[in-house]
């Protein structure tokens, strides 16, 4: 059994202009030792679905089913839930400046989570705040113990925030956009304390990111979200090398990579979409350049992709063995699309700056 | 691309002083924010400037823009030392040199209307005004693939990457030479990234722009740049053509940077050799002796620590390409599993 299984999670917000359907059914699940990426851009629901699931989205119309070692986390008690999150599900920000009190220590702030959850004594607690501050590699743990947040680097707050998070050996880890805000050199110094952390605790590991670059060699598995849905899921290698949906397509194509050297960079026309007024059928329909009428009325289902092969399924309309990206690809993709295609479904127009 | 510079710094140094807080011990100091960078533009080209957080890479360009003044040095542009020159002096060569900014929320007043924000420049500099202005700013809009009718909306009606373009079109209405573009995509979304990135590329085309492109997202700077200056600490560990310090890096820095760099592709991230630098850059105020980078890098050694390299060219590197390091990193030499020779200090924030 998987650690953790979500499914068909709905997270709605009632706002003055309407209500934000920013998650519309997304299913994922993942287990001890294994990292899940999340890729989306914002407003893709990522961060919501999470944050949901740990029932830190109060006020939001919450259906479906997050199962943590069998208990479904969205039913349980706001009390329950509470003694689970920092002690069995522990969580790191992308700010960690203000996810830390800048008017406490830093030790301080450790030991208040490990005495909420344990009945350590305060001598106790100083104790494992050191041991943790050493274990993410703090230098002079003892004395840093002391110190208060901005007396730290950026890189030394996310190390701290994740001696927090791992204080109670959680089981999961969720992880939102952890290097988003720091620099390439200690990203990757912290992508390395995860892996590190992981393989000595045996943890599970949400990452959720707008990078792709980020997952590339992390993830096992990657979930790619856009509008509130899932797009497409599949092990890292298949994602990257055998990508099936046109927005993983578009998304890949956008980024400078070795595989298109020389060439110019292909953007995603238009934008993202409102979520108060999701577009009908597939969401990505408006900016996809292979639309189909199809895609303007009906959701694709999330089906296998490219044989199935380790669980890759993609929702999409396009015949499910054209997966990968090249212009042979897109050629195919294009003349499918085009064969399916009359005045009702127009493609975005592909020249605009 | 042709051969004439078109700006020329010389020893460009920024210090700002600090004051004196009970927070910090140290009673007076300098952030040495800019240290001593000489650097070549040509016209029509771009150059790359890279390195991490507080490394001096957005001063220098507000230096360039003489939006600080310097501390000591000179700025060419063009035939005129800039450096020493009197605001009013200055104004018509503010409208050669123009800024893209970071943040397209920050960087457009909430208040006004995006024609008027684009048509400043134009009224700051008497160019146009009337019907003649907003005629000019609907064809910047149109440019920069934004809808000229919308020029009566306000920003918050427009998403980041369009509020982009507003700052492109400003950026770009007094026809200027040179535009420093400070992480111009870093806070936009990834498909929209690439939009700008080819639009700044349309425009250098169409105009013979220089750019000046700030980033800390190395894979985007390969991409836009002719030439890379790699800064550390407020001065350029290495200058060169972009393919020369992508694919042979001499310094140690400029390696682990790269090796930090994130692949969009699992096999180059998993065969890639992964240098993780020790601890954080130190500070400004008080840098290291030296060679700045000494505490951190994996060849440090005692004359290191004494004596600081000079920006130069190593082995057969083409004279373009130039270095400050007394150790040069060899292609295909190996760092990630180096040890420095030296003893690090036992106060610092080395891992």
């Amino acid at each position: 059994m998987q650690l953790l299984t979500v499914e068909d999670l709905k997270v709605s917000f009632p706002t003055p202009d309407g209500v934000v359907e920013a998650v519309r059914g997304v299913s994922f699940s993942v287990d001890r030792g294994k990292t899940l990426g999340i890729v989306g851009e914002s407003g893709s629901g990522k961060s919501v679905a999470t944050q949901t699931i740990v029932g830190l989205n109060p006020g939001g119309k919450v259906s479906g089913q997050a199962r943590f070692e069998g208990r479904d986390l969205l039913t349980m008690g706001r009390d329950e839930l509470r003694r689970l999150r920092g002690a069995e599900i522990g969580m790191i920000f992308q700010d960690p400046l203000s996810s830390l009190h800048p008017y406490y220590r830093v030790g301080w702030q450790i030991m208040e989570m490990i005495r909420n959850h344990t009945d350590m004594t305060k001598r106790q607690a100083r104790q494992r705040a050191i041991e943790l501050l050493e274990l993410v590699r703090i230098p002079q743990p003892h004395r840093r113990v002391d110190d208060y947040p901005f007396q730290f680097s950026g890189g030394m707050r996310q190390r701290a925030m994740i001696a927090m998070a791992l204080a109670l050996n959680p089981k999961l880890l969720i992880a939102d956009e952890p290097t988003t805000a720091l620099d390439v050199t200690v990203q990757a110094q912290i992508m390395e304390l995860m892996q590190r952390l992981q393989d000595e605790f045996d943890i599970a590991i949400i990452l959720i990111t707008h990078d792709l670059g980020v997952v590339a060699d992390v993830a096992d598995e990657v979930l790619v979200m856009y509008a509130g849905k899932p797009m497409e899921v599949a092990d890292r290698r298949s994602l990257y090398y055998r990508p099936h949906h046109p927005y993983t397509v578009g998304l890949l194509e956008s980024l400078p990579r070795p595989t298109n050297k020389g060439q110019r960079l292909k953007p995603i026309t238009g934008q993202p979409p409102s979520l108060i007024h999701p577009p009908q059928g597939c969401p990505f329909h408006p900016r996809c350049p292979y639309v189909m009428d199809r895609c303007v009325s009906e959701m694709p289902p999330l089906d296998d992709a490219d044989g199935g092969v380790a669980g890759h399924r993609s929702a999409c309309w396009l015949p499910s063995d054209i997966a990968g990206a090249s212009p042979e690809l897109d050629a195919q993709r294009l003349d499918v699309a085009q064969r399916n295609r009359t005045a009702v479904a127009a493609a975005p127009e592909g020249g605009a700056r | 691309m042709s051969t004439e510079t078109l700006l020329r710094l010389e020893n460009v140094v920024k210090h700002f002083p600090v004051h004196s807080t009970r927070l910090l011990r140290r009673t007076e100091g300098v952030v040495h924010a800019v240290d001593g960078v000489d650097l070549d533009v040509r016209r029509g080209e771009t150059v790359g400037l890279v390195g991490e957080t507080g490394c001096g890479k957005s001063t220098l360009a507000r230096c360039i823009l003489r939006l600080y003044d310097l501390t000591s040095g000179r700025i060419t542009f063009g035939d005129t030392d800039i450096t020493e020159l009197s605001r009013r002096k200055m104004r018509p060569h503010r409208k050669r040199m123009q800024m893209i900014f970071q943040d397209p929320y920050g960087s457009l007043n909430p208040r006004r209307r995006v024609g008027p924000i684009i048509g400043d420049p134009f009224a700051i500099q008497n160019v146009a005004d009337g019907e003649e202005r907003k005629r000019k700013v609907q064809e910047l809009m149109e440019l920069v693939g934004l809808n000229p009718e919308h020029y009566n909306r306000f920003p918050a009606e427009f998403s980041g990457g369009q509020r982009q373009r507003i700052g492109v079109a400003r950026a770009l209405a007094l026809r200027p030479e040179v535009i420093v573009c400070d992480e111009p995509v870093s806070a936009l979304d990834v498909s929209i990234q690439a939009q700008i990135i080819n639009l700044l590329d349309d425009l250098q085309d169409e105009f013979g722009l220089t750019y000046i492109f700030i980033a800390h997202d190395l894979s985007i700077v390969e991409r836009v740049s002719d030439r890379v200056a790699v800064m550390y600490l407020g001065k350029i560990v290495e200058f060169g053509p972009t393919e020369q310090i992508y694919n042979h890096p001499r310094h140690p820095y400029t390696k682990a940077l790269l090796s930090a760099m994130p692949s969009a592709d699992p096999d180059v991230a998993e065969a890639r050799e992964r240098i993780v630098l020790r601890g954080d850059v130190p500070s400004p105020i008080d840098p290291p002796s030296g060679c700045s980078f000494h505490p951190r890098c994996p060849k440090a050694q005692q004359h290191c620590v004494d004596v600081e390299p000079p920006l130069e060219v190593k082995f057969t590197d083409p004279p373009a390409h130039r270095a400050a390091c007394h150790f040069p990193v060899g292609d295909g030499e190996v760092l990630a599993h180096a040890t420095p020779e030296l003893a690090l200090d036992t106060e610092g924030d080395v891992l």
